[in-house]
């Protein structure tokens, strides 16, 4: 099934503003992250498990436990600094 | 019919806001209202107050969409909250310079307790949650912000919980 991802500010810089990726159903924002790490280069480097990773799943900020539905829009991007 | 359910709540723009514009907006239809409380933010020069300047722009990134549904769901749990009238918020986005305004919470209520209360509110919320980054220009070249324990910590005396700045430095 299609999810849309897209990236903001540092991770943005390094992978571009998005992309649609298939993937299996019941998969999580973990194992969508994980994935994409798996990828290795900037993904890898960006997304690593040390790094200060935050998500949102379909506009609304959500833990990595949340399961990613058909066509769901998935965002990761560094911690906030808005005010 | 309140001013809130008439006016726009939440608005991102590029452009400047008057604030003397927007306090009077909040509360010249609602003669319930006997205070206004507002904040603004702007854009400092260093990172700390004993830091050196040197500052030159601040570039605001957003997501588009969410950050509006975000702060709606702020301005909700502040009228669940708290006895207010009224409330608005703007931030802007884009390319600015030090000593600009970045963002305006402005509450109205009948009493003034409620209002310094959900401005402060909106602010600790609005600073952790809502999807917004600095970037900052200085003679060093160009780098994202940090978030701050600090912010998260500020949240958490409303008894809500934000990991927004866990495993940053602090």
């Amino acid at each position: 099934m299609t999810v849309h991802v897209r990236y903001f500010a540092a991770l943005r810089e390094a992978l571009g503003a998005g992309e649609t990726l298939d993937i299996a159903p019941g998969t999580t924002l973990a194992a969508l992250r994980d994935a994409l790490v798996a990828r290795g280069g900037r993904h890898a480097e960006v997304l690593a498990r040390t790094r200060a990773v935050r998500c949102a799943l379909n506009q609304s900020m959500s833990d990595e436990t949340a399961v990613v539905g058909e066509g769901a829009e998935v965002a990761f991007f560094p911690p906030v600094t808005g005010g | 019919m309140t001013v809130a359910d008439r006016s726009p709540r939440v608005t991102i723009q590029s452009a400047d806001f008057d604030l003397a514009a927007e306090v009077r907006a909040l509360h010249a239809l609602d003669h319930g209202v006997g205070a206004v409380a507002s904040f603004v933010g702007t854009v400092r020069d260093r990172h700390a107050p004993d830091a050196a300047g040197g500052v030159s722009l601040m570039e605001l990134e957003h997501y588009p969409g969410m950050t509006e549904i975000a702060i709606e769901a702020m301005i909700d749990a502040a009228h669940q909250r708290f006895d207010i009238r009224a409330a608005r918020v703007i931030h802007r986005v884009g390319v600015l310079q030090p000593s600009e305004q970045i963002v305006l919470v402005a509450v109205a209520s009948a009493h003034r307790g409620m209002a310094f209360q959900a401005c402060e509110f909106l602010m600790d919320y609005l600073k952790t949650q809502a999807p917004f980054w600095k970037k900052e220009t200085t003679p060093a070249g160009a780098q994202w912000v940090d978030a701050r324990v600090a912010d998260d910590a500020a949240l958490a005396r409303w008894g809500l919980t934000a990991n927004n700045a866990a495993g940053t430095a602090p």
